[in-house]
């Protein structure tokens, strides 16, 4: 059985009805001298916290080196499997490293692909990444002819995510 | 001035007022849909169309050029010669009623005077209803002729809510005549101008023939023909482009006869307080400008209050509607009469 909810009498005043609109007529006349709160969406943009999930993208430290060290723990974790990572190797013949030769890392991806159209923004690849080399930036326009747009490569990740600076220097004096 | 005497004069006379009179309405109904949409979005804290032109003041052009270069579809079910002439019958009423609406003082033309309304009809009001109520044909004749179910029930309930609403606002301007005691509406500004308008006179009637005008434009709170939420689009369901645009200038030529109506009948016309006839007769032809934005103010204001109240009021439910029309605004009308006519008693005996 459900529970009854009597409806509440009306006063005589409010029964009359037109006073009532000329109370609701008038919510809706202050109602519009009150500030929009839409944003004019090409201009103007919405300004988002640092913890936003948008596309991930890979960081370049202070001096422009990659810090992804192609450890594969990020293609190991994401849930929708959208990361594939061919390492690549610093040194030696197959040399991937794009500045000069850092002889405490040993490997650097060789090609990063993250698949936008499986990536679900998560933030599990930011939460393991030991080098705090990738993170999920606030871009979230993301849009493509084809589908191969939208799989993103090694260059387009850094693209997006661009140089990080902040206060830990792994490799300084080392 | 007459036919007989000048015949070019009145002819050019008369078509120039038919041209002023159709283009000031037209791009009134333009405006007023772009009105519609502003004040809707301040009203929820939006912006509105703000892209084409400054304050998106272009709007309407665009829009009236996106219906012209539109495919005009006539869907494969439907009775092809009602459906082609429904969406005029909807609009030609709303715009042949401006012709016995009176929208200025007087204007001397080359000696001549020229009263400022297309046809000044000694029984300008009862051709007005007999015309505006034709607009239900429209709705009902889209509704039919659609043939499919969303667009017949809009037909349905627009037949029989405009009919209901059609006895109000009849009843409720009979108090106003039994007081001038003429049907012309020249004479029923005129003696407002002189006297006192009429919504003070007849505030109850004032109050009737607000609610029924909403209700036989088909407008919120009574715009259960149309009503999106539960018939789709209502009787213009199957339409689309031209068709669909004239239904949508139908609409707002039809607030506008309202409005210009109500202003004509209960707020003086032309009128602005405290001046007389004589005043706007010393104005010379000036008088007949600053009687024609005064008109045109109080028309505006309630083609405001219309949209005002659209984005206030939800929709009432069928039932009552039909409460509402039957069973309060009818015998309020009626005992309205009834009261006019014994305050009138002396005058009559």
């Amino acid at each position: 059985m459900g529970k009854v909810v009597e409806r509440k009498k009306l006063t005589w005043f409010q029964e009359l009805y037109l006073p009532q609109v000329v109370q609701g007529l008038g919510m809706t006349f202050k109602q519009m001298f009150k500030k929009e709160i839409t944003l004019q969406y090409p201009e103007e943009r919405q300004q988002f916290y640092d913890d936003y999930r948008g596309a991930p993208g890979l960081v370049k430290d202070q001096e422009g080196r990659e810090k992804c060290v192609s450890c594969q723990l990020c293609e190991y974790i994401c849930p929708p499997k959208a990361i594939v990572i061919k390492p690549g190797e610093i040194g030696g013949p197959d040399n991937v490293a794009e500045t000069e030769v850092n002889e405490n890392v040993e490997k650097a991806p060789k090609e990063f692909f993250i698949d936008m159209l499986r990536c679900i923004y998560c933030g599990y690849c930011e939460e393991v990444c030991p080098e705090e080399a990738i993170f999920m930036t606030s871009m979230y326009e993301l849009n493509g002819q084809t589908r191969a747009e939208l799989v993103h490569d090694k260059d387009r990740l850094y693209e997006i995510g661009g140089t990080r600076v902040d206060t830990i220097q792994k490799w300084k004096g080392k | 001035m007459s036919f007989s005497e000048e015949p070019l004069l009145y002819i050019g006379v008369n078509l120039a007022k038919i041209i002023i009179v159709t283009h000031v309405v037209l791009v009134v109904c333009a405006y007023a849909v772009l009105a519609e949409r502003k004040v809707s979005a301040w009203m929820q804290d939006r912006v509105g169309p703000n892209r084409v032109g400054y304050f998106g003041l272009l709007q309407p052009i665009a829009d009236a050029l996106k219906f012209f270069f539109k495919e005009d579809i006539v869907p494969g079910h439907v009775n092809k010669a009602l459906f082609v002439l429904a969406p005029a019958i909807a609009l030609m009423p709303s715009l042949i009623v401006l012709a016995v609406i009176p929208i200025a003082p007087p204007v001397v033309v080359m000696g001549h005077t020229v009263p400022m309304v297309i046809a000044d009809l000694d029984i300008g009001i009862l051709f007005l209803f007999a015309i505006s109520s034709l607009a239900v044909y429209g709705v009902v004749l889209a509704g039919w002729a659609s043939n499919s179910k969303y667009p017949l029930l809009g037909g349905v309930r627009a037949s029989a809510q405009m009919i209901s609403y059609e006895l109000m606002l009849g009843l409720s301007v009979v108090g106003i005549f039994m007081a001038t005691g003429t049907l012309r509406l020249m004479d029923i500004v005129n003696l407002q101008v002189d006297g006192v308008w009429n919504c003070f006179y007849h505030p109850i009637a004032f109050i009737i023939f607000v609610i029924a005008a909403f209700a036989e434009t088909n407008r919120l709170p009574f715009d259960l023909p149309e009503a999106e939420t539960e018939l789709v689009a209502g009787y213009h369901t199957e339409y689309g482009s031209m068709k669909f645009a004239m239904f949508f200038i139908g609409e707002y030529a039809a607030m506008f006869g309202f409005s210009a109506l109500v202003a004509v009948l209960f707020l003086g016309g032309w009128d602005i307080p405290f001046m007389s006839s004589e005043t706007f007769a010393s104005l010379g032809n000036w008088g007949a400008v600053v009687g024609f934005i005064s008109f045109m103010t109080k028309v505006l204001a309630f083609m405001f209050l219309y949209i005002w109240v659209r984005w206030t009021i939800p929709r009432f439910r069928y039932d009552q509607l039909m409460n509402l029309g039957w069973k309060v605004l009818l015998p309020i009308a009626l005992v309205n009469v009834i009261i006019t006519g014994l305050f009138n008693l002396p005058k009559g005996s």
